[in-house]
């Protein structure tokens, strides 16, 4: 070896780099594909962080395939977040407990097979199996013999549940463990899906590429980069696909996804960057959407914690409510992607479904002099500072836990009642909150599953709930949670609901900081894009230019 | 020559079990990992048992750590959580980020080298002043800043590249990405290759190459430029398992899914499988690259002998 030994290396790493390039090409990039009712939409997508099943998936990057993949018995209207007859002809009952449900004729998934009452029973005993470690099994939970397929501890006694009964080919009734009268109406979540026959036979091959009962095929499924729907032709339903198909792709970073929309590489990004908000309007003007969606955003207590579970701890739960300035921070820091909040809900269940704007009063409005009274009458915040934890991952929320901290400490003329307490990753956080070693107070939020009143409030302040992860107990609120289900006419729950929140308002278990809004934004190569309650572009009605 | 090689060899085993036990404790200090799975709600307490039992998490650590050292020897590198293999993952992430690594050693080649043999010839003259100062400009800027402005300009003001790579990451694509990430390394070799060439232009051997009457372009080659070499290769064989890993930032702007994101995914999820799994790979990589400088040394200055 002389002379060229270093031309030699760099021909040979340049070789070796063109071979590698012809081994990974093949993949023809981009949307393309032509305009019109074949056109082809391309949207930003994240990794899901579980295996797609229906029953498995709990996150938005998942549920968004499983919206176009999977019809359950009822559908969320796109627009107002109604629960509407899909799959079901007819949900009955006289008692709230015993439900009998026909299933409509003439469904077939994908693959040809039927859709009959056994793909949804199997579908659901499946999802409620402690074996198949199913993060969603909990949406079971209300049905008879749960706690036999998924016991707290211990192993299984029964594989299937006992409250689910074939009485026909398209029939099947479900007995209850109590009575819920808005149970019909969360059947639309995707955990409530009927599964094919091929599912169980061949999990993996399934798995690696799902077959559904919705408007869209899987043509292509690349794990972690990308996966490419196409519209099904033969799809039953009549909320058939309006494009040709959508290729999902996986983006590092949504700061690349809205820099590709800018640069005319993408058709739509489902989630603008905090740090682009700022130019947005100047960037999309009317293709930029931000609506709101069924997510509340709340400051959580210990009641684990003694201190904060007495009258005084009340109080200064109270005072620190009003020692927030929502309107501020949701329009300087969030740029109006968020609503101040005035009761426990979220706007996207309307004035029907629950939503009063209000509720709250005053202990929600922003009154530095009354916040400072309260809280020093009560004898000051306990421990004499307020530690407010959060995950400093994802999701910028050092800002606004700032933010909030500022107004806390502005309000109370002291720098030092407030301060932010960052956990570096989010599973550390969700550790922390869950093995309740957090003594502050700690960002919460809540992603409905379904737009009912009920999951706003039963599942984070009921005593022992899933998620009232700061261990609240108050017995008026569980005997109006209790009473409301009961209720058959589904006003009248409605209300009762309403009632068991003004205990909120007296107790203020957690202190509602603002609503969250979708925000997408979009080419100018596609129309009719909107983003229903869930913050999910409604990709069926996409229409390609 | 023989027994070095062995020697180094032997010498890496230490090495790799101390390094993937360290990144195996590390991830373990983090906590659960299953408590962030089921999003901002707690996971019920039986499902989120047998998760744990399913990854091994109930077992002590040292449990934890042979049983992944036993798998891993038969090429079982555990699953994500997400249920894909993590050598699938590796085998997707893996090409790409070669691929992008190869990109930017070559530029650090070509592009750093040569302006280090131009401003060591010309020392003091404007071109050498002026290319100083533009190394210096590159090393001070974080890589991030370039990607970004290279990304803004030459993707969406002007439009000459598209501002993501797409998922094949085929290699005309890669030439933007493999220029930010070489960048700062490339910078550094210019200035090394400078230094180094300044040196040797007074060497004895330069003189009598020169007096010979050889031609100047030989003398450069062939003496002067081969004798300078053996810093700038130590540099860049260092530099490739430097790239490798931390192109993270890298891959992050241009939407690249090579190693860098498959560990930031990692990372963020705790996903102990997939971030050991690729770091040892990653440490293998760095040991591999090491033990080839060492050896081209010999190559390159027949004086160094290895016992």
């Amino acid at each position: 070896m002389r002379g060229a030994t270093h031309v030699k290396w760099a021909a040979c790493a340049v070789a070796v780099a063109l071979a590698a390039t012809a081994c990974g090409g093949g993949d023809s990039g981009g949307g393309g594909g032509g305009g019109g009712a074949d056109g082809i939409v391309s949207s930003s997508w994240g990794d899901p962080q579980n295996p797609l099943e229906p029953s498995n998936t709990n996150e938005v990057q998942g549920g968004k395939v499983l919206d176009m993949l999977f019809r359950g018995l009822k559908r969320y209207d796109p627009k107002t977040g109604e629960a509407k007859n899909m799959l079901a002809d007819k949900i009955e009952s006289s008692d709230a407990t015993n439900y009998t449900i026909t299933v409509k004729d003439g469904w077939t998934f994908s693959n040809g097979e039927k859709v009959t009452a056994k793909s949804f029973v199997d579908a659901w005993n499946y999802g409620a199996a402690l074996k198949n470690n199913q993060k969603n099994a909990y949406f079971f939970q209300y049905i008879d013999g749960y706690e036999k397929v998924h016991p707290e501890s211990g192993s299984a006694s029964a594989t299937t549940l006992s409250g689910l009964k074939t009485t026909g080919d398209l029939t099947f009734t479900v007995k209850l463990s109590q009575k819920f009268s808005l149970w019909p109406d969360t059947l639309g979540y995707a955990a409530f899906s009927p599964l094919p026959q091929s599912f169980f036979d061949d999990h993996d091959g399934w798995l690696s590429k799902p077959v559904g009962n919705g408007p869209y095929t899987i043509d292509s499924y690349a794990k972690g980069s990308s996966m490419n729907l196409r519209r099904w032709d033969d799809y039953p339903g009549d909320d058939k696909a309006q494009n040709g198909g959508i290729d999902l792709k996986v983006y590092t970073d949504n700061n690349t996804a809205y820099t590709d929309l800018t640069a005319g590489n993408l058709d739509l990004v489902d989630d603008i960057p905090a740090s682009q908000l700022t130019n947005v309007q100047s960037d999309l003007g009317d293709r930029y959407i931000n609506t709101p969606a069924g997510i509340i955003q709340t400051l959580a207590f210990p009641f684990y914690d003694k201190e904060w579970d007495t009258e005084n701890g009340r109080k200064v739960r109270q005072g620190l409510s009003m020692a927030i300035n929502r309107q501020q921070i949701t329009d300087q820091i969030f740029h109006q992607t968020r609503t101040p909040a005035s009761d426990w809900t979220s706007p996207v269940l309307g004035d029907e479904g629950g939503f009063k704007k209000g509720l709250c009063g005053k202990e929600c409005e922003y009154d530095a002099d009354e916040a400072k009274k309260m809280i020093s009458d009560a004898g000051g915040i306990p421990g004499g500072q307020l530690k407010i934890s959060y995950n400093a991952d994802t999701g910028s929320h050092k800002e606004w836990v700032d933010a909030v901290c500022n107004s806390i400490n502005k309000a109370l003329d002291n720098n030092r009642a407030c301060v932010g307490g960052p956990v570096g990753t989010f599973a550390d956080f969700r550790n922390q909150v869950s093995q309740q070693k957090l003594t502050g107070a700690w960002r919460a939020g809540w992603q409905m599953d379904y737009p009912l009143i009920q999951n706003f409030l039963q599942p984070l302040y009921y005593t022992n709930a899933s998620s009232n992860d700061g261990k609240w107990s108050n017995k008026e609120f569980d005997d109006l949670v209790d009473k409301a289900n009961a209720e058959t006419d589904k006003a009248g729950a409605v209300k009762t609901f309403q009632d068991s929140e003004q205990v909120l308002v007296e107790q203020m278990p957690v202190i509602p900081l603002w609503y969250q809004n979708g925000s997408a934004g979009y080419s100018d190569r596609v129309s009719n894009v909107s983003l229903n309650v869930f913050s999910v572009p409604v990709y069926n009605e996409i229409k390609v230019k | 020559m023989g027994r070095y090689v062995i020697r180094r060899l032997l010498q890496m085993i230490p090495v790799f079990f101390g390094t993937t036990l360290l990144i195996f404790l590390m991830v373990n200090v983090m906590g659960d990992p299953i408590a962030g799975l089921c999003g901002d709600r707690q996971c019920d307490p039986a499902t989120a048992a047998q998760l744990r039992s399913e990854f091994g998490l109930d077992k002590p650590v040292w449990q934890q750590y042979l049983t992944y050292m036993g798998n891993v020897f038969t090429g079982d590198f555990g699953t994500a959580f997400n249920g894909q293999k993590v050598t699938e993952l590796m085998a997707t992430a893996f090409p790409i980020t070669i691929r992008l690594t190869l990109v930017a050693i070559f530029f650090e080649i070509v592009i750093g080298i040569s302006l280090g043999v131009l401003t060591g010839l010309k020392r003091g003259r404007p071109i050498d002043t002026t290319v100083l100062i533009l190394t210096l400009v590159v090393i001070s800027i974080p890589t991030f800043v370039t990607g970004l402005l290279l990304q803004l300009l030459l993707g969406v003001k002007w439009g000459i590249i598209s501002p993501s790579v797409s998922s094949a990451a085929p290699l005309d694509e890669l030439i933007v990405p493999g220029l930010v990430l070489a960048s700062v390394s490339l910078a550094y070799v210019a200035r090394l290759t400078r230094s180094s060439i300044a040196e040797n232009t007074r060497a004895d051997y330069v003189r009598t190459a020169t007096a010979k009457g050889l031609p100047r372009r030989r003398v450069i080659v062939r003496h002067l430029l081969r004798n300078s070499l053996i810093p700038v290769i130590t540099f860049i064989g260092t530099d490739v398992g430097a790239l490798m890993g931390g192109a993270i930032v890298t891959e992050r702007i241009f939407n690249i899914h090579g190693v860098g994101y498959q560990l930031y995914q990692g990372i963020l999820r705790q996903n102990t499988q997939t971030v050991v799994g690729f770091v040892t790979v990653l440490v293998l990589v760095f040991l591999a690259a090491n033990l080839i400088v060492d050896l081209l040394y010999a190559v390159l200055d027949p004086r160094i002998r290895y016992a």
